[in-house]
């Protein structure tokens, strides 16, 4: 589904992707951990198409087509979902409005009809109780004056909604409580069918009891340095990062 | 960037929905502003003495006041003998009813998605449409008048109703509170006038449509609207303007006059022709709205969506004179390309207890320039007066200005004025949110500029908002860079 080939990014002068290698296949869940500041959030966002990031070579495959040729919509609208590390605010419009405008924009693309208000609501009320997030939070301005939690729960809303073939969750475990993130698994594994994939980006081998990766992989000054199993991410726990850092420097 | 600039390319050329002219036959005065000029247009519509007089003290004030220097805009100075001062599309007589009037004329205003055809509307407003200086029509009067409503034209009332038009008249706005109000009263041609009796609750939305059609042109009108205690009504105002190469002076008056526990709601969406993405021609606007408070609770709202014309010049304002009045002022003012607009209100509190509340967006992008100006001025003897103003400046790319000029002048040691000022700027990253949800550019920065401009336009009635939205994201299309 997903085929990163030595890819390489940079921001104004400082490259911050160093040759990134990376395949993901239908159904498959892929965790990405790493120190702060390794690159996980760079990666995410240029797969997603943030202007800022200027991809300097290298090559992103994403279900036979050119990902980096893509405009940021059409990519989302081809089923590309981030879920950020922080969610934006936008004041005066309500998240409900923001999914309405994004949901029928994204089906008008597809050349299919816009959903009425009624069609819209019922969809709605089906994945806010998935997530478990409440009306009233979706009535207000989107992610404005959201606690931590709310911000992310409602960035899972947000994936339900969207229904993404490749969904990217960066740190959306972070600012959760235990039965919060409980919650969020148990959302995200909802949604985890045999073709869609699901990369998380996190820093707690927590998360991945709830939702079981199949790969793991290190991410380390904008490299993938170790790839293995859940037992990795245990591994990782119990040690940190500096046997890893040591192996990179050896080699 | 370059994808946002071809984006700019393609709808910064866009042209304006309403730049048509219709092939009108019009009745004009020659060139030039005299004596004369006034004489002949009060001689064309047929006036009584007093008015005549009144214009030619209008007028003789008017050649001793100076043009204003002091808004935030520039211009070429204008000749005011260069200009017609008046034009009305010819009718051969005053129209009886609708059948008599000028298919053109239906058809302009049909273009523009006014159907001064009764029984094709459906949201019951009723209309009066003022096209160059002239009314030209206004619909359900006959509904209205059992209720003792009055709703017409400004040059009817002066011949059905001149004791009211007599007492109201520059009550609120003198001939010389201003160039421009000087200038209007001089030469105004027509308008729309309306009088709500006491205790009555207008029923529908009274709406009037101006349109200029008539190249060099003034448009000079004059509205009153004067509430009887205890009444209420809603009023909404739509302008447009065909495009054109040379600037328009459009100079209207504005009077409110509301009683005792009178409440009138008064909403614009002002789409004049603000000339071409190089700031070639558009309608110059300055405009002169205020309403008085005269009757202990009474209250008077001004709700204003302005993203037309070269030059905004205005300042709806409200004199809180009765106990316990109330005046509001709501506005989001957008300017693109060489836009100014130089904008904001007036909270005069005389009486005790009085409130008022201002809350102005302003959104700029392009080269242009928008400025607040606003008073709050409490007078001495207003008791436990309160005042709250927000004033918001929303940036769209780096070569647009936007600035607040907020005049506080308390009096009385009781009041509470609350100012609160933000600047800020459409986010790259809430644009790339938006993005990553596969909404457009278009759309996303419509999404967060009507979001912005909420609180205001949630004060429009229903109509009128969603047209207001979409004139917003109109305005502003491919403003981001
Ligand atoms: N706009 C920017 N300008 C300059 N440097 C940047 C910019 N964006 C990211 N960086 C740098 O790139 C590096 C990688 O950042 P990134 O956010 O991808 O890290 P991360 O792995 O997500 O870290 P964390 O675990 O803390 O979220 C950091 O050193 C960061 O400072
Ligand atoms: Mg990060």
């Amino acid at each position: 589904m997903l085929s990163i080939k030595n890819l390489q990014a940079k921001i104004g002068d400082k490259q911050i992707l160093n040759g990134i290698n990376l395949e993901v296949k239908a159904g498959e869940v892929h965790a990405i951990m790493g120190p702060n500041g390794s690159g996980k959030s760079t990666l995410a966002s240029v797969l997603a198409g943030r202007e800022d990031y200027e991809v300097v070579q290298g090559e992103v495959e994403f279900q036979g087509q050119n990902l980096l040729d893509m405009a940021p919509e059409d990519r989302a609208r081809a089923g590309v979902f981030l879920a950020f590390q922080y969610p934006v605010e936008i004041p005066g419009v309500s998240t409900i409005n923001f999914m309405k405008t994004a949901v029928n924009q994204i089906l008008k693309s597809r050349g299919q009809q816009p959903l009425d208000a009624v069609s819209f609501l019922k969809i709605m009320k089906e994945k806010m109780k998935l997530v478990d997030i409440d009306q009233s939070l979706l009535n207000r301005s989107l992610n404005e004056g959201f606690s931590g939690g709310e911000k992310k729960r409602n960035e899972i809303f947000q994936m339900a909604m969207l229904e993404p073939k490749l969904a990217i969750l960066d740190e959306t475990d972070s600012g959760l409580d235990i039965d919060a993130l409980k919650i969020v698994a148990h959302g995200v594994n909802k949604l985890r069918t045999k073709s869609n994939a699901v990369i998380v980006v996190t820093h707690y081998q927590r998360l991945l009891d709830y939702i079981i990766p199949d790969f793991v992989h290190v991410l380390y000054k904008g490299k993938i340095v170790k790839s293995g199993t859940k037992d990795l991410a245990l591994e990782l726990e119990a040690k940190g990062y500096d046997w890893i850092k040591d192996e990179v420097a050896v080699a | 960037m370059s994808k946002d600039n071809q984006v700019l390319e393609e709808l910064t050329s866009k042209e304006y929905e309403h730049g048509w002219t219709s092939d009108l036959e019009t009745d004009s005065a020659p060139k030039g502003l005299s004596e004369d000029i006034i004489r002949f247009i009060s001689t064309k519509k047929n006036e009584p003495e007093w008015l005549l007089d009144w214009r030619l003290d209008a007028y003789r004030q008017w050649s001793k006041l100076k043009e204003p220097t002091w808004p935030n805009i520039s211009y070429p100075a204008i000749n005011y003998q260069d200009l017609i001062y008046y034009s009305a599309p010819k009718q051969k007589a005053k129209p009886k009813n609708l059948e008599d009037i000028d298919p053109e004329l239906i058809k302009t205003f049909e273009k523009l998605g006014i159907s001064l055809t009764e029984q094709k509307r459906l949201t019951g407003i009723a209309v009066d449409a003022v096209i160059d200086s002239v009314s030209v029509a206004t619909t359900y009067k006959d509904t209205l008048a059992e209720l003792g409503i009055i709703f017409c034209s400004f040059s009817e009332a002066v011949q059905e109703h001149p004791e009211l038009v007599k007492k109201y008249m520059g009550s609120v706005v003198p001939v010389n509170d201003n160039y421009f109000a000087a200038l209007n009263a001089a030469v105004f041609t027509d308008g729309s006038f309306c009088y709500i009796p006491k205790g009555v609750r207008c029923p529908m939305e009274l709406s009037t449509y101006f349109r200029i059609n008539a190249a060099n042109t003034g448009q000079f009108e004059r509205t009153l609207i004067v509430a009887d205690e205890g009444s209420y009504v809603s009023y909404l105002e739509g302008c447009t303007a065909p495009m054109r190469d040379e600037n328009q002076l459009h100079a209207a008056v504005v009077e409110i006059y509301a009683m005792k526990d009178a409440q009138v709601k008064y909403s614009t969406v002002q789409n004049w022709y603000p000339g071409d993405k190089n700031g070639k021609g558009g309608i110059y606007n300055f405009v002169t709205k205020r309403g008085l408070c005269f009757g202990d609770g009474s209250k008077i709202s001004w709700t204003q969506v302005e993203t037309g014309s070269a030059i905004t010049w205005k300042y709806p304002s409200c004199i809180l004179k009765g106990n316990n009045s109330m005046g509001e002022f709501y506005s989001v003012a957008v300017t693109n390309n060489y836009q100014q607009a130089d904008t904001g209100s007036k909270m005069i509190h005389i009486g005790n207890n009085t409130k008022s509340r201002i809350v102005s967006k302003g959104i700029s992008a392009g080269h242009s320039q928008n400025s607040y100006r606003g008073q709050v001025k409490i007078m001495k003897r207003a008791e436990n007066a309160r005042n709250f103003s927000q004033c918001d400046s929303l940036l769209m790319g780096d070569q647009c200005g936007a600035h607040t000029f907020p005049y506080i002048d308390v009096e009385n040691k009781s009041a509470r004025v609350e100012h609160e000022a933000t600047t800020s700027k459409i986010g790259e990253d809430q644009i790339f949110y938006c993005l990553q949800r596969g909404i457009d550019e278009e759309s996303a920065v419509a999404l967060i500029v009507n979001g912005y401009a909420k609180e205001v336009l949630n004060q429009l009635p229903m109509e009128f908002a969603v047209e207001a939205q979409k004139l917003l994201a109109l305005t502003l299309e491919g403003s981001v860079g």
